[in-house]
């Protein structure tokens, strides 16, 4: 096996687990930090009108895929009336309709918004409508405005921002005080431009955008006025006031003109009201939704769909990965000896429950009292199997002592040694005995203390909340883990404790002697 | 910090081998995992050394089970001395080396007595993989105790004292012998106490040695100087080894032999996974050496026979 192939290999496994986070990060927006909150807003229009006798038929623009926005569990809410959603390339709207109806009537439409990072597509190039024809003195105003403006702008996104600069100017000229005559709010104002530059073939529309910032029970849609760009094919959104360009921050796009955003058949005096109540959610669950709606497989196919007692289970189990790396690269990097293979790592995840300190220090009681009676054992000449039976046994029994005695004492902490893997601990004390005797009480102790110093470290960074999310959140990354493991697996430079080690060698040899060989 | 990357590159420069670099760039290049038998149970060792004609220390018995250890007792009755070990043993550990009785207890080489009692149980944790790798049952050898040559009295305490020769591709690259101490409880294993002690390649004459991770140049129970001691029949033990690597199909082998008064030099063992610390022993790096005999894998003229490998090593390896 060539190096540069596991390289290869490993920068393959790499690519695909960290591809797999970034992609899950950015785009589908899963949080990398835990309790992470993100604002959501509910937000609901209410139509209220007086119902007509004969039929009713009310129609809503509703948002669809606003960009910047998720739309999620939206629903319509109406007694007695029936909601028929129609969706259009460039609309949504909600159709009531009820054939009998009496009284004041309330409709409802509710859906929770959350913030999300898709953007607008193109737009092939509007057609623009025939300029609507106007009367004298209008039409004379209007085509002297336009003159006045075309003279002093190049193109058309000029064009339009001088335009309405004209028309938001404290001090009008005559032609626009003319023209604003009874065009007194923005929707009014910026149907006026929009109609003024359908004059100069120039694509224009009026969208409206509902703010979402803090919770507002008399929130209004706000009108935009938005000129098509031709070079960069976009909707530019230009404010009425200031002739600046760009979408108003903090902004929903809840629909876009000409059709009234509420239009009730044969009744012209419905009432629209909105309110937007913001709060904070956890971001692992509007991930998990958005996701349940955009695309269900991804979420069919993660950890977040396993019932909640697994998703537990697991939680623990990704962190084991971690808890071994570290173990590796202090066996192989700095060259801790430790007892048994992966004895450390499972240490560390009972250290889960207990904490470190007290994790440590009832390691140490069961395992000092299991090698006590161990030693004992060791003159009753007994063989293999049965002497560990017999530890195992004692461990568990152990254990029980250890959780009765504190309990009694009042140490809830010591409760927790029921989850030390006894297993484990019966093998520990074997091993300690056994190098206890063959090697000597120091060399055991030595190895003790190294395993119980990686299961601290393992613990330490496996105890993190921020890495416990993120394994468990991307558990992708654990291929990265993989290719890490991988590539130090030939990893074949000195150890840390070798320096020590060989440190004797490297002082009595100056350098620049001979090649010794 | 500084001082450590010093100390690296200075150790580089020395060409000291790690132990990850010993385990990724030759065990697990050079030695097949299919030949490990051969090295790993000592029984399979011996009986292919037989074959190659190579001197191993006579096996009295083989014990497999539980109940053959009561049958031992009859087989063995004519020994006064022996040696049990572990067929999957490893580092020496589990080897009692038995040099007497007296009545129904057996005398230890220590020096100690050990009961008939204990003595069974012994064996039943042998045979239960008490010291065997990975803890698999394991059967019991029971040879040839070697009486080895009076020129190593002054400097063993007690137990064999044997010689380590590092074998690269059927090349010996580096060589030590490994005195008992008390600590080592009359074992030969560094890391239980004993000596190593470096050997010259070309000449067969000690250098220096080393006891835990410091250089000595006395033996601490006897006080006598361990450097320049003549290693007798040099050049039939760098053989021995150098066709241990035939027997073995190991590229990467240590061979641990002892010399013993009567018989000569007798293979005790193989290790497909030899210490490190030989080189702590020699005051030499294994890497450049190892080099060496890389560029003549890689010009494709390793020498087939073993006595050419031989001079060869004599030739290039001397210790610095």
């Amino acid at each position: 096996m060539k190096k540069s192939q596991l390289y290869l290999l490993a920068l393959l496994i790499a690519a695909v687990g960290l591809g797999a986070f970034f992609y899950k990060w950015k785009v589908l927006g899963f949080p990398v930090l835990p309790v992470t909150e993100t604002e959501v807003w509910e937000v609901q229009a209410r139509v209220e009108f007086k119902a007509r006798t004969g039929g009713n038929r009310i129609t809503l623009q509703v948002p669809q895929n606003p960009p910047g926005y998720a739309v999620l569990n939206d629903n319509f809410l109406a007694r007695g009336f029936k909601p028929t959603e129609q969706k259009t390339p460039d609309a949504r709207e909600v159709i009531w309709q009820a054939r009998r109806a009496t009284g004041t009537q309330v409709l409802y439409y509710r859906a929770t918004v959350y913030r999300d990072q898709h953007k607008v597509a193109d737009e092939p190039k509007p057609r623009v409508p025939p300029p609507p024809t106007w009367d004298e003195p209008f039409a004379t105003a209007r085509a002297t405005l336009l003159e006045q403006v075309r003279a002093v702008t190049v193109d058309s996104a000029t064009f339009a921002a001088e335009l309405v600069r004209r028309l938001a100017e404290e001090d009008p000229t005559e032609e626009v005080e003319l023209l604003l005559e009874g065009n007194d709010d923005d929707a009014e104002r910026a149907a006026l431009i929009v109609g003024l530059l359908a004059e100069r073939r120039i694509p224009a529309r009026v969208a409206w955008g509902l703010p979402l910032r803090e919770t507002d029970t008399s929130a209004r849609l706000q009108p935009l006025l938005q000129v098509y760009d031709l070079e960069s094919r976009l909707w530019n959104t230009v404010d009425q006031h200031t002739g600046a360009n760009g979408w108003p921050e903090d902004t929903m796009l809840w629909s876009i003109g000409p059709k009234p955003v509420l239009a009730i058949d044969r009744n012209p005096r419905g009432i629209l009201e909105f309110s937007v109540t913001r709060s904070l959610a956890d971001s692992l669950a509007t991930a998990k939704k958005r996701l349940e709606v955009r695309d269900r497989a991804l979420v069919a196919y993660s950890l977040l769909a396993l019932p909640l007692q697994t998703q537990g289970t697991y939680k623990i189990l990704l962190l084991v990965p971690v808890g071994a790396f570290i173990m590796l690269l202090l066996r192989n990097i700095v060259g801790i000896k430790t007892f048994g293979t992966f004895m450390p790592v499972l240490i560390a995840l009972a250290f889960n429950w207990t904490g470190v300190v007290a994790g440590v220090i009832l390691f140490v009681i069961v395992i000092s009292l299991g090698l006590l009676v161990r030693f004992y054992m060791e003159r009753l000449k007994l063989l293999l199997v049965p002497r560990l039976t017999a530890v195992l046994i004692v461990v568990v029994l152990l254990m029980a002592l250890v959780s009765v005695v504190s309990n009694k004492l009042g140490f809830e902490i010591g409760l927790n040694v029921a989850l030390f893997p006894m297993i484990i601990m019966t093998m520990t004390i074997e091993r300690v005995s056994v190098a206890w005797e063959e090697r000597s009480p120091g060399f055991a102790i030595r190895q003790a203390l190294g395993s119980l110093v990686i299961a601290s470290l393992a613990y330490i960074v496996m105890g993190e909340t921020h890495m416990q999310h993120i394994v468990f959140v991307f558990p992708e990354l654990l291929l990265v883990l993989l290719a890490l493991t991988l590539v130090l697996g030939r990893y074949s430079g000195y150890r840390l404790t070798e320096l020590f080690r060989f440190r004797a060698l490297a002082r009595e040899k100056p350098a620049n002697e001979g090649q010794g060989g | 910090m500084l001082g450590l990357l010093r100390t690296a590159r200075r150790l580089r420069e020395i060409g000291l081998v790690g132990i990850g670099e010993r385990n990724a760039d030759f065990v697990l290049r050079y030695n097949p995992r299919k030949f490990y038998p051969r090295v790993d149970d000592k029984l399979i060792t011996k009986h292919l050394a037989i074959e190659a004609g190579l001197p191993v220390p006579e096996l009295y018995a083989v014990v497999r089970e539980e109940h053959e250890i009561e049958e031992l007792h009859a087989k063995i009755r004519e020994r006064d001395q022996f040696v049990v070990k572990p067929a999957h043993g490893s580092g020496g550990d589990g080897i009692l080396v038995i040099t007497g009785r007296r009545g129904d207890k057996y005398r230890r080489s220590n020096g100690g007595f050990i009961s008939r009692e204990e003595f069974d149980h012994h064996l039943s944790n042998m045979l239960s993989g008490l010291f065997s790798l990975g803890g698999q049952p394991d059967h019991v050898l029971v040879e040839y105790c070697v009486q080895f040559d009076p020129v190593f009295d002054n400097v063993s305490y007690k137990g064999v004292p044997d010689i380590r020769i590092i074998v690269f591709l059927g090349y010996p690259v580096m060589a030590m012998i490994r005195l008992p101490t008390r600590m080592s409880d009359g074992k030969a294993n560094l890391h239980q106490g004993a000596i190593g002690v470096g050997i010259d390649i070309p000449t067969g004459i000690t250098k220096r040695g080393v006891w835990g991770n410091e250089p000595v140049k006395e033996h601490p129970d006897t006080e006598h100087s361990i450097v320049g001691l003549n290693i007798p029949r040099w050049d039939e033990l760098l053989l021995i080894a150098a066709r241990a690597y035939e027997l073995s199909c190991l590229g990467y082998v240590g061979v641990d032999i002892v010399l013993d008064r009567n018989l000569g030099p007798l293979i005790l063992e193989l290790n497909a996974r030899p210490g490190l610390a030989i080189q702590i022993a020699n005051g030499n790096g294994l890497a450049h050496r190892l080099k060496r005999i890389q560029a003549l894998e890689a010009a494709g003229t390793l020498a087939k026979d073993p006595a050419e490998r031989v001079a060869f090593a004599k030739a290039n390896f001397a210790t610095t």
